[in-house]
């Protein structure tokens, strides 16, 4: 597959275009936001339609509860928070009113992981797909790029129940086609290979990708697949892969426990042990930097993806 | 309905409350036995409902909702004598398997039951949200909630409190059972609750308040403020109301917030409580 860069991006106005498609579409999608507008590219919506915008202020555990709410007569509504105060400010009102009550609630959270970049740890969550996907009834959906983002937006209103959906501040290469329809729980097989698998997610897929050509030069034919949605993990596609290749790395911008790799772990320890590295953060909190200088610190980035394929395919011979 | 009716029917709760506790030797009789004036009220006489043809969107009706969700065995025994579903299904409350959950939720698919609470704080923002969908809606009923007073402490309250005013939702009437007593003790003692009438005046609400165990100021006050919605302002009730009440034993004290009756101290309950519907 060619990847072609169409543009720079900002996965969040991917979110925010996608707000405004799903609300245009269906008169009965609703927003919510804790005075995060414009760094939720939320105003879109708000401006054309204000009598379904709710300007909370700065509280969160009331606008999730609120969305449950009004989630009972029918609306679809979206919460606009950083992740950091979409997941573990407000657990216990997602906990209890959106899982378990199994209400109609998007979860719109922007600014995760490290790319948050200069505001540090306080608001760069890398905890939160390990909270999110630990509820019953929720989905947990990450997408890769601006299109993407956007198209994940607009399935998300699409579907019935509680949804998660993790994107983040920087702009970062937009590269998946325009439109392409976005389907929760299908993982996206990016390039066909043979010697090993990675596994991706939101901002790493691109540095994935760009770990490509790199192992090629080095003989070494990796498959790469999107998992953009962490739950419902699509077992199939990641077993059918794995039988293939017989060795796996996963990259995301989160905890290696409880992300991604965790749930990649558990689908191969259950179905099909093989060797397996994870480019992950190694249970430590974030810090204030540049994007790119906390992906290289973190060890998130292109080099750290070739690095882990290399040792693990060691590993298989 | 008569008050007469709603008083003998309050009364049956009242039985129905402690024989559930008894039966499975859990649950939350002290304040479930205090609110249960009020609740009989709303469901009865003074809220817009069709249990016949429940629906969760609540369209077209009033909607209630319980905030302090450990009073369930109330809730669950007025929704079955107004007819939500079998009264028969008291006698499963906490059992294995049943709709009748020890906090409320709709996952078991109890008819009446809209969303889950227990984790306290948090049905007031519930209730503002479906008070906002009514009025997005074009539908003129109101939205009704029931919170405890140490409720009151969960710093959401007043993320809520401080939201309806500002944004005009008139349309919903807020309810506090206020007995006075928690789990360790009295609020005076735990966490002084200080003057809630001039705390939720001072956020923007209108507020009332009544004697919660009096049938007669409970339906002339909940009939007052019904008029009085949709002119701007939530409203919130203070109802003063004493836990354990209709059973002498249980009454001024924290002792039977969340503590089962034996045998004996049930039958003792009972004898006070004259059975007037019929037990389950």
């Amino acid at each position: 597959m060619e990847f072609t860069i169409q543009n720079q991006k900002d996965t969040r106005s991917g979110f925010g275009e996608g707000l405004l498609e799903a609300g245009r579409r269906n008169p009965k999608v609703v927003a919510f936001c804790a005075d995060l507008t414009g760094s939720l590219k939320m105003g879109d919506f708000a401006k054309e339609f204000p009598n379904r915008f709710f300007q909370t202020g700065i509280a969160e555990a009331n606008m999730i509860d609120m969305a449950a709410g009004m989630a009972l007569s029918g609306f679809v509504p979206f919460t606009g928070t950083f992740a950091a105060f979409s997941t573990g400010r407000v657990y216990d009102q997602i906990r209890q009113c959106v899982a378990y009550s199994n209400k109609n609630v998007k979860i719109a959270a922007s600014h995760a992981g490290v790319t948050l970049g200069e505001d540090g740890a306080t608001h760069q969550i890398l905890e939160d797909i390990a909270l999110m996907k630990a509820l019953p009834n929720m989905t947990v959906v990450v997408p890769c790029d601006f299109n993407q983002t956007k198209a994940a937006t607009i399935a998300a209103a699409e579907y019935d129940g509680p949804v998660y959906l993790r994107f983040g501040r920087p702009k970062v290469p937009n590269f998946t086609p325009v439109d392409e329809k976005f389907e929760i729980g299908k993982a996206q097989l990016l390039q066909e290979g043979a010697d090993v698998t990675i596994f991706a997610c939101g901002h790493l897929v691109w540095k994935a990708v760009e770990a490509l050509p790199i192992l090629k030069e080095m003989g070494i034919n990796a498959e790469l697949i999107n998992i953009h949605t962490i739950k419902p993990l699509d077992v199939e596609a990641v077993l059918k892969s794995v039988k293939k290749t017989r060795c796996v790395v996963t990259a995301e911008e989160h905890q290696r426990y409880g992300g991604l790799g965790d749930s990649i772990a558990q689908v191969l320890a259950l179905n099909d042990p093989c060797p397996m590295e994870m480019v992950a953060v190694d249970d430590v909190f974030g810090q204030s930097g540049t994007p790119d200088e906390l992906l290289k610190f973190f060890h998130l980035d292109t080099p750290d993806i070739v690095e882990a394929v290399k040792k693990v395919v060691a590993r298989k011979q | 309905m008569t008050i007469n009716e709603l008083e003998r029917i309050a009364t049956q709760v009242r039985r129905d409350i402690i024989r559930m506790v008894h039966g499975c030797q859990s649950g939350h009789p002290g304040g479930s036995l205090g609110a249960t004036d009020v609740v009989t009220a709303l469901y009865f006489d003074q809220m817009d409902i069709d249990p016949a043809h429940y629906r969760m969107d609540g369209e077209g009706e009033d909607m209630f909702f319980l905030s302090n969700g450990h009073i369930s065995p109330m809730l669950y025994s007025i929704m079955a004598r107004r007819g939500y579903f079998p009264v028969s299904e008291l006698a499963t409350f906490r059992r294995l398997g049943t709709r009748l959950q020890g906090h409320p939720t709709p996952m078991e698919g109890l008819p009446g039951i809209r969303i889950a609470s227990g984790s306290l704080g948090q049905g007031l923002s519930v209730a503002v949200g479906a008070a906002q969908a009514k009025k997005l809606n074009g539908d003129q009923h109101l939205v009704f909630v029931l919170m405890g007073d140490g409720e009151q402490e969960e710093g959401q309250i007043w993320e809520a409190a401080m939201y309806a005013p500002a944004k005009g939702v008139d349309n919903l009437i807020a309810i506090i059972d206020y007995n006075k007593k928690q789990i360790d003790g009295s609020t005076d003692d735990v966490m002084n609750l200080g003057d809630l009438r001039a705390k939720y005046e001072a956020f923007g609400w209108n507020v009332l308040e009544l004697s919660g165990n009096n049938m007669q100021a409970v339906v002339n006050t909940l009939k007052f403020a019904r008029e009085n919605a949709f002119q701007g302002k939530p409203q919130l009730i203070l109802a003063h109301t004493e836990m354990g009440m209709g059973v002498d034993f249980m009454m001024g004290t924290h002792k039977w917030h969340g503590s089962a009756p034996n045998d004996e101290q049930a039958a003792n309950a009972l004898s006070q409580l004259t059975e007037t519907l019929g037990d389950y």
